[in-house]
């Protein structure tokens, strides 16, 4: 028997409350038809015996207390998933809305998904190459790693990913089983657009599937977006043996719309307004990247977010760096001197980097030489804040290497073309080159084995 | 053991991972209970005239208000016996592997029920008691090899005593045959087989405890010498991320010297865990030649895993912890993270509508930790031998700021405080922990050991180690201003020899194989031959040779790579290295008088 219940009790921003209602679960999903025809959808957060609050996805407007019959679908949110689903595009709570109508389901997936058991998890070990300097040398990018792009508004956050997507070779031979995920939270319609449009002209289009919530889209949908996307994705790695890469743009976006959410529910917040499970429900997202014993596929995952003012400290790119392998953190002052890709090498990090590189993956003395540049470089700033005191003609000869030393990075490794493909033994040769700039004895963190076959002084 | 089952104890509220059931009278407080149809794990967590209050350790969706919730009579209790050693749990002590087996897939499924140890597999006992012997909780009537470097002791439950009266004779037996039957003064029977059950929360019994006297030897230069730890100590490593809090507490499992590590994963990243569980089963230990999983116990509930199962992990890991205390044993404890366990303390608190302090963490915050950490401790066993917990506890301060209540508070519970520094790891100074703000609160403690050890230099070396550090600390500050080229050369050498210590002692490589573990003769004489550098150099000076005559020696560079060039087998070369300092400034000294 499938019983209607008319009018709603109680409504509150994306939230209603329905009193009387029998034999719901948790978590179940409701429809919910306006007295006009049109339909709405919403989730059960919450339960009181038969008083239930349900979250709407698209928003509340023009309910009333009277006009609505709600009905239990008896499931939990899930999504139809299928092989044909690549190249589609949806929605942001996973429903197709290129006109090529409904995806005919293999099978229905929860998009809250579960977790990984960590015993059945492979410790990822395969890097994979960008082509650019930066990433290939000082923050490797492995296969089911999940590394983020902590950027700010106006930075060139987008172009990195696209140059990444473009140039990495993710596949395995011919590069059949590789596909893109995109999930788009919050973002400008031209942002979308451009991922659209760059994914048309590299010819993938046909290996992407694209799930959009823009900027003026219902935020409850935003919430559902990511989850959507990584149900699509595990699906087609662990299941179909695919080799995804997940980028996800704007995080911080997403969080917001979480805040706006747990605000609306009278939730107590944390940190600047934010939740208190904001960790945890980040987790439940980014831990879906990885692979799996019994399957050949991997997830991983780019998330992008904008730190709101620039601040590495702001509780989304900070609780994201808590639960991700690492980051690639983006500089203005570099952008600001025409510099591409601006990736601020020191406090960028890749955690999964030291295994899957070295002997048998790159080259044996990777880590050597990345350790190597790291240390030099933060001296170079170091110079450089003494320099700016006492002036660069005072600095001692030592440290006017580092000065040279630093622009040098920067202008010829750091910078790169937007279509420049750097193989990883050109980035490394480059690396080497630079640091012939300095002094042997600078030279603290390779074993001399290393710096005689590899250190050549520059004249 | 099921209670009765009442009709009336069905849930009425679903709210995240906390359930209610109205009009109840059937629990009591910490009571574990499961929930629903699938037999979800739960706990009481609060009880008041017509409301009962649960958490659920497991995914609340599909469960709906109606649905039964049984009570087991007992608090939340984890299963103590053989089979803990080289194995992993989840935060309520589900064998991970097991339950992939059992669901056959790689995801976690929900309500899957398997045993905390295997119940079939047959363990080799040997029995240690008689007939007619008189036992008290805490003594040892059976052991048997739970891996080949552990001997796992049976020990008697701590409220039990009494009078042997049947023995099995020794052989193959399962954890829940019953070996050993005690009868106490009022002539009850106890049958006791090899696993017994303890409630996470309650702290194990001791008879006493015992000063923190013995070091915890770690093989990592910075923490020996200048930042040690007493076996039984607490120490926190407080560091954003990226600081290398992980990395540094994978090293201290590896090479620290306790008998048994339980490492908890405890909301962090799914990767790491399998990382530990692929490198430890690859790493030997140095002293039995066997993989290190053999002394091990992997506790992981990822991030994504229940927030309520993070609570408890850290109690299940320390209770495993205290039971092979029980034993005898050295235990070291590395929670990684314990501000993870505070989120997931003040998530629940959030959704019990509970008034909040600080940062929206509850007000009890700063008990919860002090009884965890006061849990760590050497002591001696009801048994009468001397075994003790070492807990490490790593703190993830939300934006890398010390202030906020987890790293405070924990900071006024622990005595050891290895503060990570984000600007060492950005230059990769690894372990990027910083020296002038660190502390330790055990070197009193310590000294008499260290100097019956290694004698009494080893402490002079490390005070004459730390005042040169201290001294460059406060002339980094001029040189901040001025540039280093206008300080005289006494203080440039102080800047120099600073450096040495920095890098070539401060700063180790874990993936070196010389460098990773470094004993603690090593570090004496490392220290031993930085100091002698300086002094020497210092009296150079002092006779007006020029500072850049004597680096130019390479001396410095020399040393800086020391920790490279000698192996840990080959001490004596010291001396070399000694002489040729000797010999260099010498003629350096000669050249400059003729």
């Amino acid at each position: 028997m499938v019983l209607d219940y008319i009018g709603v009790k109680e409504i509150n921003g994306s939230l209603i409350v329905l009193d009387g209602v029998k034999g719901a679960f948790n978590e179940e999903i409701v429809d919910i038809r306006l007295e006009n025809g049109t339909m709405r959808r919403g989730r059960i957060v919450q339960m009181d015996g038969e008083r239930i609050v349900v979250q709407v996805f698209e928003s509340t407007k023009s309910i009333s207390l009277v006009n609505t019959k709600t009905r239990l679908t008896g499931r939990p949110m899930e999504i139809p998933l299928s092989k044909e689903i690549i190249g589609r595009i949806l929605g942001g709570s996973g429903k197709p809305i290129d006109g090529l109508g409904d995806i005919y389901p293999e099978k229905m997936g929860n998009i809250n998904g579960t977790p990984l058991n960590p015993v059945s998890r492979v410790y990822p070990k395969n890097y994979i190459n960008t082509g650019i300097s930066t990433i290939d040398t000082l923050i490797t990018l492995i296969r089911g790693q999940k590394l983020p792009i902590f950027s700010g508004s106006g930075m060139k956050h987008n172009e990195l990913a696209v140059q990444i997507v473009r140039q990495a070779k993710i596949a395995d031979d011919d590069g059949k089983g590789f596909c893109v995920v995109f999930a788009a939270m919050g973002v400008k319609n031209d942002v979308a657009d451009y991922f659209k449009r760059s994914f048309e002209e590299f010819g993938v289009m046909n290996r992407v599937v694209m799930l959009l919530n823009l900027a003026n889209d219902p935020i409850i949908e935003r919430i559902l977006t990511p989850k959507c996307a990584l149900t699509v994705a595990e699906y087609l790695a662990f299941e179909h043996d695919m080799q995804v890469l997940v980028i996800m743009t704007d995080m911080t976006s997403y969080a917001e719309a979480l805040r706006e959410f747990s605000s609306s529910k009278g939730e107590i917040p944390g940190r600047k307004g934010f939740p208190g499970y904001l960790y945890s429900d980040l987790a439940s997202l980014y831990e879906r990247a990885g692979m799996v014993k019994g399957s050949k596929g991997s997830v991983t995952q780019i998330p992008i977010l904008t730190m709101p003012n620039d601040d590495i400290t702001h509780p989304v790119p900070d609780l994201t760096g808590y639960i991700t392998e690492g980051q690639i953190v983006l500089s203005r002052s570099l952008q600001g001197q025409g510099i591409y890709p601006p990736v601020d090498v020191l406090p960028s990090l890749s955690r999964l980097m030291k295994d899957g590189i070295g002997e048998g993956y790159t080259r044996a003395e990777h880590q050597d030489l990345a350790n190597q540049l790291f240390s030099s470089y933060a001296k170079v700033i170091d110079a450089r804040s003494l320099a700016s005191v006492i002036g660069a003609e005072e600095l001692s000869p030592i440290d006017k290497k580092y000065l040279e030393f630093g622009d040098a990075f920067e202008k010829r490794f750091v910078n790169q073309g937007f279509t420049e493909n750097r193989t990883i033994e050109q980035s490394l040769d480059l690396g080497w080159e630079l640091l012939g700039i300095l002094p042997k004895s600078e030279l603290d963190r390779v074993d001399d084995a290393i710096l005689d076959k590899f250190y050549k002084p520059v004249r | 053991m099921m209670k009765q089952l009442d009709k009336n104890d069905v849930i009425f509220g679903i709210n995240g991972p906390v359930v209610t059931v109205k009009n109840s009278r059937s629990f009591s407080m910490m009571e574990m209970v499961y929930v629903g149809e699938k037999q979800l794990v739960g706990e009481v967590i609060r009880l008041s005239g017509n409301e009962t209050t649960i958490q659920v350790y497991e995914e609340t969706t599909g469960l709906k208000p109606g649905d039964v919730v049984v009570g087991t009579g007992a608090p939340m209790n984890v299963t103590l016996g053989p089979g803990i050693m080289d194995n992993i749990f989840d935060g309520i002590e589900r064998p991970l592997a097991a339950i992939e087996e059992k669901s056959g897939s790689v995801f976690i499924s929900r309500g899957v029920s398997v045993p905390s140890l295997d119940e079939n597999k047959k363990w080799d006992v040997h029995i240690t008691v008689k007939k007619g012997d008189k036992l008290n909780g805490g003594d040892i009537y059976a052991t048997l090899p739970e891996t080949r470097i552990i001997e796992h002791r049976c020990l008697v439950p701590p409220a039990v005593s009494g009078e042997v009266v049947k023995t099995v004779k020794d052989g193959k037996y399962t954890i829940n045959d019953a070996v050993v039957v005690l009868r106490d003064k009022n002539g009850k029977e106890h049958p006791l087989t090899l696993c017994q059950k303890w409630p996470i929360k309650t702290p194990r019994p001791v008879k006493q405890k015992m000063p923190a006297d013995i070091p915890l030897i770690t093989g990592q230069r910075v923490i020996d010498t200048l930042l040690p730890i007493s076996k039984g100590g607490t120490a926190a490593i407080p560091g954003g991320f990226g600081a290398g809090k992980t990395m540094t507490q994978h090293q201290l499992a590896k090479w620290c010297d306790a008998d048994i590590i339980v490492y908890i994963g405890c909301g962090e990243r799914g990767n790491e865990m399998s990382q530990v569980l692929q490198e430890f089963k690859e790493l030997v230990d140095p002293k039995s030649g066997r993989p290190m999983t053999d002394r091990t116990v992997l506790i992981a509930n990822t991030s994504n895993m229940p927030v309520a199962a993070r609570e408890a992990s850290i109690y299940t890991g320390i209770t495993l912890a205290e039971y092979y205390r029980d034993m005898g044993y050295h235990c070291a404890i590395m929670a990684d993270s314990t501000s993870r366990w505070a989120e997931a303390l003040r998530e629940i608190s959030g959704r019990l509508e509970e008034m909040p302090a600080e940062e929206g963490f509850p007000a009890y915050l700063p008990s919860r930790l002090s009884d965890f950490y006061e849990r760590a401790g050497r002591v001696k066993t009801l048994g009468g031998s001397d075994g003790s917990v070492t807990v490490i506890g790593a703190v993830s301060p939300q934006g890398a700021d010390f202030s906020e209540p987890v790293t405070q508070n924990t900071k006024r519970f622990t005595r050891c405080f290895w503060a990570l520094d984000k600007a060492l790891a950005y230059a990769r100074h690894y372990p990027a922990i910083n020296w002038m703000t660190s502390y330790s609160e055990y070197f009193t403690d310590l000294d008499p050991w260290f100097e019956r050890e290694l004698g009494r230099e080893f402490i002079e070396y490390r005070s004459k180690l730390s005042a040169i550090l201290q001294e460059e600390n406060s002339l980094m500050e001029i040189v901040k201003l001025i540039g280093s080229d206008v300080l005289p050369d006494d203080q440039k050498l102080i800047i120099e020899t600073a450096r040495v210590i920095r890098v070539g002692f401060l700063q180790q490589n874990a993936f070196h194989k010389e460098d990773t573990f470094v004993p603690l003769e090593k570090q004496k004489l490392m220290m031993k031959t930085i100091i002698h550098l300086y002094e020497v150099s210092k009296g150079l000076i002092q006779r007006g040779i020029p500072l850049s005559r004597i680096i130019s020696l390479g001396l410095f560079d020399k040393l800086t790579k020391m920790k490279y060039d000698i192996p840990n087998s080959r001490l004596d070369m010291f001396s070399d290295y000694e002489k040729e300092i000797d010999d260099a400034l010498n003629s350096t000294l000669t050249a400059e008088f003729n």
